[in-house]
């Protein structure tokens, strides 16, 4: 009896196995926000779905949205492994000590966090390097504007914004001498409504040119109503606003999402820091405005090439602070380690880092 | 700062309070009836994704505006059936409307994420628009802004002027005794309720077609409830709502334009000061005890069936 | 022909039924709703509804889920049967966080005994702090307490995300918004190895039994009774309402702020800005749901975490958005609210009345 059960079970196993070998590898999501944020969840998304396109029903995708950054995560991460799900990808920085947990649990699944620093033997980290992108707009922004005053929204004051907003001053001096910058922090990363009312404090102050951390399209949809411009942020903004737009930098994840789900089926995964950037197609300059001045126009594109061929790294020294010490010394560029401790504005930004 | 520039933020906060004037003036012809609905976040953001369906499938605005009006009466219906009819607690029946209406909305709004409309466009008023500052602040908005002012007046009016104003009020008074004159209360609530619901659904329709024409999820972020506040804070007076309007729309704008000033204040906390400001003026106006049954409907909150009446 | 009457004493069997048909009537409607989404609506209502339960590890999930719902929502009904209407358990659970994690913080690496309990009583004491400046503005000065409370929610959210991002950030987190992981030593004992089990749990049930025993075997508790059921007769009898109301307040702030530092001490370990996804208004739910008695609000606040959870698995399982989730709890309660007239009123056959 016993051994017959026991069998039985063998036999049950087995067969589920098999089953599985005939199944699509399955590739787990979780995003903090709802897929319809038009934003950072939205983006991420996107990626999903052209990786999936791309491996042609080898690969199924599974996404949970709204996951909030407390402590549903590690259980919605652990239900994605239950689930069957060999590489999951946590796309907020809040779910960085739930995945840990989780990484920890299920050594044999892998897993990447977007944004985060934690890593593991089975736990990858990934990141854009969107002070490219803020460079170039930097550069369009300061030929661009008659006021001499860009705007920046700010989400909030982590590295990665910090490290963006030098980075756009640094590419606006680069072609504008008298350049100054504002600075409005929204807190928020999304709140279409509080963005607009930062978007026209800035240019109640003098901004005629806005770039913006934060998601929603509403800055640009402000900036066309008072004959300004502005900048996309994540996704390809130029619809909202096809006058005002310049240019948008796309967020665009499926190159990574392609190659890590390739690795890991290749078993050629390892876990690692990336950064990701225009050279890598992650970022994109999308719709740039056919209105702009032909000059404009050639200085962003040779900006692009030269940060694309990795001729211009927009953090190399010397660089000091806006208190005077220098914080890259002359000839160093930042490694990816040092970009990620960024928490000082360049020489010429007026303002203080917020709590 | 000059006086250009302080125009600049008074136009501004006009634009930023209108949605809570809409609500709060709903809210408040509710609220005199005696019915408190904690449901406008609900109802708002239902206004706000079907005044854009409409408007982008008709590519008719005023069509939008009508849709969500039309819409936040349906919604405030559900809240009316369940409180007025079946006693149900009102305190609850909000809250669920409200969780209601963010799946809802959500759920209806899915495929038309990402649209863009035209919206509407600023229309300066002739000769007014003209007035030095004024004119700027003012007669330089667009339609819904103007009716915001036309339905302040006009609310003020019927409330402090007329028969049905005096019905409203005995309503949320006393509807014992109300009912004992004759007036039917329950179908006085009906009204003030769904009058609420419309004005919700067009602070709806002024976020998704004016104040960044799109729709996306849960985009009024917690507006209804600060429009909750403000009715208090303007204690159930109707002019004193439309500034308590403009007051929180400058607060809510303030951090931000004083950043630019270079102030190091903390944005958290400078966020959190409507709020604070809010439970202040909350213990201004009720410390008072007189006045304070002078100014909050008596019968807030309370239920009342016909049924029981001796 | 058939007639309402009003009952004229409400009826008892109706406040155990009426739930019952609620749920009852919103299963109808998802049926309803999942078959037009072209889901199967007995395998959505099944994952939604029985896979939360279905093993070890999602029943310890649910108790996780469960435990600051039902926390909150045993001060709720005690409250609520006092007539005190708050609506800031929200606030009064963040409130407890953050009062929290700042003792765990300060005990660092420290091994002392007392590290755990003085955490859970600071963030007690912080719950309790934080609802009774509402409840002496309420009898002070005769302010809306709905009102109220619910600034208070916001002032506490604002104070929190400004702590994280401040004075309990993380010296070695790269400058983003979130404390340093809690030490060992804070952390509240896991009860069940390999799941998330903690102590609060326990805490959480003995909380609701105590409050049963409050309110139906002392004096104080036939007090509450009396004074939500007949204010008059209450006052009559010299009861005073402001004692219950000071009682009902800061024990529903205890019991909040409790749930609070349980959520940081216990699966999260460390203070982040989504500390709770709006536990303390869900938990207005669970209270209704459980008919203002302590031990219903244990099934309620088990039936609210199930539908969670199923919300989570819908999407992993059958990818349905959490959108509809939303729509399924908002009409959950629109039945149970409806079916609760039952309890007031009944339906009597018009010939056996007039006969």
């Amino acid at each position: 009896m016993k051994l017959k059960s026991l069998l039985l079970g063998v036999g049950l196993m087995l067969g589920v196995t098999m089953a599985q070998a005939e199944e699509p590898f399955k590739v787990g999501f979780v995003y903090v926000g709802p897929v319809g944020d038009l934003g950072w969840s939205y983006e991420h998304d996107q990626g999903r779905k052209e990786m999936e396109k791309y491996f042609k029903g080898k690969v199924k995708t599974t996404y949970v949205e709204n996951v909030a950054e407390g402590a549903d995560a590690e259980r919605v991460i652990t239900q994605l492994v239950k689930a069957g799900n060999k590489v999951i990808f946590t796309t907020s920085f809040g779910f960085m000590n739930a995945t840990v947990k989780a990484a920890k649990r299920f050594p044999n699944v892998v897993f990447e966090h977007a944004t985060g620093y934690k890593r593991a033997k089975n736990l990858g980290t990934y990141v854009l390097r969107t002070y490219e992108g803020r460079y170039i707009s930097g550069v369009a922004a300061g030929l661009l504007t008659k006021t001499n005053t860009i705007g920046y929204i700010g989400a909030f004051p982590i590295p990665e914004v910090i490290r963006d907003i030098d980075a756009t001053y640094m590419g606006a001096k680069s072609v504008n001498p008298n350049i100054k910058l504002k600075i409005v922090w929204a807190n928020t990363w999304y709140d279409p409504g509080k963005e607009t009312d930062a978007a026209n404090a800035l240019m109640d102050q003098g901004a005629d040119v806005l770039i913006q951390h934060t998601d929603s399209p509403a800055p640009l949809i402000a900036a066309q109503k008072r004959g300004a411009r502005a900048i996309g942020q994540a996704s390809d903004q130029s619809k909202f606003a096809p006058q005002a737009h310049i240019f948008s930098v796309r967020d665009h994840w499926a190159p990574y999402y392609i190659k890590t789900v390739q690795q890991v089926m290749d078993g050629t995964w390892k876990s690692q820091d990336f950064w990701g950037g225009f050279h890598d197609n992650m970022l994109q300059l999308a719709s740039i405005n056919p209105n702009l001045p032909k000059n404009v126009r050639a200085k962003i594109e040779e900006t692009l090439a030269a940060i694309k061929s990795g001729k211009l790294k927009p953090f190399t020294g010397p660089i000091k602070d806006n208190t005077g010490k220098i914080v890259v010394p002359a000839g160093h560029s930042l490694t990816d380690q040092e970009l990620a401790r960024v928490n000082w504005y360049v020489q010429g930004i007026t303002d203080k880092i917020p709590h | 700062m000059d006086a250009d520039f302080i125009a600049q933020i008074l136009f501004s906060a006009i634009k930023t309070g209108t949605p809570l004037l809409f609500i709060a003036l709903g809210e408040v012809i509710c609220e005199k009836s005696g019915v408190l609905n904690l449901g406008q976040e609900g109802m708002m953001l239902m206004g706000a994704v079907v005044g854009f369906l409409a408007a982008y499938s008709t590519g008719n605005m005023a069509f939008g505006v009508l849709a969500a009006m039309a819409m936040g009466c349906v919604m405030s219906l559900i809240f009316g059936v369940l409180v007025l009819h079946l006693g149900a607690n009102q305190v609850a029946t909000g809250l669920a409307l409200t969780i209601f209406g963010t799946g809802l909305s959500a759920f209806v709004g899915s495929d038309f994420v990402g649209k863009t409309i035209q919206g509407f466009n600023p229309i300066p008023i002739p000769y007014l628009s003209s007035i030095p500052y004024l004119g700027k602040i003012l007669f330089e908005h667009d339609l819904l802004v103007y009716l915001s002012f036309i339905m302040t007046v006009l609310i003020m009016y019927v409330t402090n002027k007329t028969r049905l104003g005096l019905t409203l009020k005995a309503v949320g008074e006393n509807p014992n005794a109300a009912n004992a004159i004759g007036i039917k209360v329950l179908r006085v609530r009906y009204l003030a309720i769904m009058f609420g619901g419309a004005m919700t659904g067009i602070a709806g329709a002024y976020m998704s077609l004016v104040y960044t024409p799109m729709w996306a999820e849960n985009m009024t972020a917690g507006r209804g409830w600060i429009a909750l506040a403000l009715v208090v804070f303007a204690s159930w007076r109707v002019g004193r709502i439309m500034l308590g309007a403009y007051l929180f729309g400058l607060a809510s704008i303030m951090h931000l334009v004083l950043q630019g000033f270079g102030w190091t204040i903390s944005t958290n906390l400078l966020a959190m000061l409507p709020y604070v400001a809010t439970v202040f003026v909350m213990v201004i106006i009720s410390a008072d005890k007189f006045k304070e049954k002078l100014l909050a409907p008596r019968s807030l909150g309370k239920p009342f069936d016909p049924r029981h009446m001796a | 022909m058939m007639r309402i009457q009003a009952r004229t004493q409400p009826s008892q069997l109706m406040t155990f039924v009426s739930p019952l048909l609620a749920i009852a009537l919103t299963l109808i409607f998802g049926c309803i709703l999942f078959s037009a989404l072209d889901k199967n609506p007995i395998e959505a209502l099944h994952v939604l509804l029985i896979t939360p339960l279905s093993d070890g590890y999602n029943v310890g999930e649910m108790l996780v889920k469960m435990c600051p719902l039902l926390l909150c929502a045993v001060g709720l009904s005690l409250c609520y049967r006092a007539n005190m209407w708050n609506i800031g358990a929200e606030g009064q659970l963040l409130a407890g966080a953050l009062g929290g994690s700042a003792v765990a913080l300060a005990f660092g690496d420290s091994t002392s005994a007392l590290a755990l309990p003085l955490t859970l009583l600071a963030g007690v004491a912080s719950g309790v702090a934080w609802s009774a400046v509402p409840t002496y503005l309420k009898l002070r000065f005769n302010s809306n307490l709905i009102l109220t409370t619910i600034m208070f929610n916001y002032i506490a959210f604002y104070l929190l995300v400004w702590a994280v991002n401040g004075p309990l950030r993380d010296p070695d987190g790269y400058g983003f918004p979130e404390s340093a992981m809690f030490s060992d030593q804070t952390m509240l004992p896991i009860l069940v190895a390999g799941t998330r089990i903690h102590l609060g749990i326990l805490l959480s049930l003995l909380s609701a039994v105590v409050a049963w025993f409050i309110l139906s075997k002392t004096h104080l508790g036939f007090q509450v009774r009396v004074f939500g059921s007949d204010e008059p007769a209450a006052t009559y009898a010299g009861f005073s309402s402001k004692k219950l109301s000071w009682f009902v307040m800061l024990l529903a702030g205890a019991l909040a702020g409790l749930a609070g530092v349980c959520e940081v001490t216990g699966p999260i370990g460390q203070l982040v800005p989504n500390v709770s996804p709006g536990y303390g208004y869900s938990a207005i739910i669970v209270a209704y749901l459980g008919r203002l008695h302590p031990l219903g609000a244990i099934i309620a606040a088990i039936f609210l975490a199930v539908l969670y959870m199923g919300g989570d698995l819908a999407q992993i399982q059958m990818n349905i958005p959490t959108a509809v989730i939303g729509m399924f709890q908002g009409v959950l309660l629109f039945f149970l609210l409806a079916c609760d007239f039952f309890i007031r009123n009944r339906l009597v056959f018009t010939h056996q009345a007039t006969a």
